[in-house]
């Protein structure tokens, strides 16, 4: 089951500037981690050196943040639109 | 606070609105916003809140207005470059609508001052360019109980929200910390399309003008995204987060701390890359650089910058790998000669001289200030971007 993963401007370098990506899994986690794997460059902007999720990258199924769902576990249905969101700063 | 026959005539559009009417109008008369920065959001931002009749626009900027702003902020002119952003934003701001009041604070804001100068304001519109400052934004505004309007713009994707009012999320409940420094690039190291801040900077004044009337769904416990590229309006939820160390039931930061160091921010770096004195071993200057060049010394010059950034201007002797094509083109930067990476002015040259030495490189040097430095001390003919 191939969910749609939306890759923000920042890290398009990281997938050969694609900003979306069809990636299998059954949970975010799962997803997540065959993401980076297709696509290694990804790994150090999206995990610490511990494989935690960097705490500056939210990561929503749909519209809802997977901190207040059930974070990595958090199942994915068919259609399901991941989105990643990092923090930008830019304003002037 | 009655209107003056001139408000009348100046705000007919909105007076003939049930929504805003004279009581409305009245309400932003004696409205206050303070403006974070008179940048790309700040410029519309403003602009629009003068137009408007907020009563006080107050502007925090410590600025020199330089011919790369013009771009996109709207509020300078050509003939204003080199002028103080706040003197050139406070004259056209008037020229717009003499009959509010511009504050200015010629000042960067800093843990010691944010207080003080949140104080008199009803709203503050986040329009920085760096993280310490959103952070210390968010945390004296939830401290201070004031509305936060937030934008933030990168290339072509912006986002915005409304922080920090009574019961609704902050800024630390989407992001309990900060990015480590070099990590997400800035406008000047990524570009941002001119009229994209122009959008999100609207978005901005909207929501404050909405707050100040009380009128309308506020941005609250939702987060726009936009993209300029897809032309694409997203929202996601926002949740106030229990454990938020700012905002939270049990907050640990009750006073302002040193955001430079939350953020990872050495202050004193960019004094030391500038004198050039004390630089370490992982650091070149441009004079020195252009000794090597002079010298014909043996070395591998990288510029990872994108192939756009190379043809506005080159040093010479470089190859070109972008910083996101360096991990599968590790083949091509020898192993046995001294490395000197470069960008445009030393971020993602010193991010990619950390990834070399992670893989093994040793005689990895970072150019200090990038091509934009080369320019300056070395060969002015290489345009400035």
């Amino acid at each position: 089951m191939a969910n749609k993963i939306l890759i923000p401007t920042p890290l398009r370098p990281f997938t050969g500037k694609q900003d979306a990506v069809e990636v299998d899994g059954a949970t975010i986690g799962e997803l997540l981690s065959n993401l980076t794997t297709k696509y290694e460059g990804l790994k150090p902007h999206l995990y610490n050196e511990q494989g935690k999720l960097r705490s500056f990258v939210n990561v929503y199924l749909n519209d809802e943040d997977i901190r207040y769902l059930e974070k990595e576990k958090t199942a994915v249905k068919p259609g399901d639109t991941i989105s990643i969101i990092p923090s930008v700063a830019g304003g002037r | 606070m009655a209107l003056s026959n001139d408000e009348v005539k100046r705000y007919s559009r909105h007076l003939i609105m049930p929504e805003v009417g004279v009581e409305g109008q009245e309400k932003l008369k004696k409205g206050s916003v303070l403006c974070i920065g008179a940048g790309g959001l700040g410029s519309p931002a403003a602009l629009y809140l003068a137009a408007a009749g907020v009563g006080t626009i107050g502007i925090v900027d410590f600025d020199v207005v330089d011919f790369s702003n013009l771009q996109r902020q709207v509020i300078h002119g050509t003939p204003d470059v080199g002028r103080s952003k706040l003197a050139s934003a406070k004259d056209r701001l008037l020229a717009l609508n003499p009959l509010i009041n511009i504050e200015t604070y010629e000042t960067a804001l800093s843990s010691k001052n944010a207080l003080e100068l949140f104080k008199p304001y009803d709203i503050i519109l986040d329009g920085t360019d760096n993280f310490p400052t959103r952070y210390l934004v968010n945390d004296a505004c939830v401290i201070l109980g004031k509305p936060n309007t937030y934008g933030s713009i990168f290339r072509f994707e912006g986002q915005a929200s409304v922080f920090a009012t009574k019961g609704g999320p902050c800024y630390r409940c989407l992001y309990p910390e900060p990015p480590p420094p070099g990590l997400v690039p800035s406008c000047a190291e990524g570009g941002v399309l001119g009229v994209l801040p122009g959008v999100i900077g609207t978005i901005q004044a909207t929501e404050a003008v909405k707050l100040i009337m009380g009128i309308g769904e506020p941005l609250i416990g939702r987060f726009l995204i936009y993209d300029a590229l897809r032309m694409k309006f997203r929202e996601l939820k926002l949740k106030k987060d229990p454990d938020c160390p700012v905002c939270g039931t049990n907050p640990t930061v009750r006073e302002l701390i040193d955001y430079e160091q939350f953020c990872g921010v050495a202050p004193s770096a960019p004094e030391v890359a500038v004198t050039g004195a004390n630089h370490s071993e992982t650091e070149m200057t441009v004079t020195e650089l252009k000794k090597k060049i002079d010298a014909k010394d043996d070395f591998f010059l990288l510029d990872v910058r994108e192939p756009n950034e190379y043809q506005i201007g080159k040093i010479p002797g470089s190859t070109l790998i972008p910083l996101g094509e360096v991990p599968q083109r590790l083949s091509e930067i020898p192993r046995d000669k001294d490395i000197i990476v470069h960008c445009k002015m030393g971020g993602r040259s010193a991010k990619a001289a950390s990834f070399l030495r992670q893989q093994g490189y040793t005689k990895v040097k970072n150019l200090t200030g990038g091509i934009l430095d080369w320019s300056d001390k070395i060969d002015p003919s290489v345009p400035k971007y």
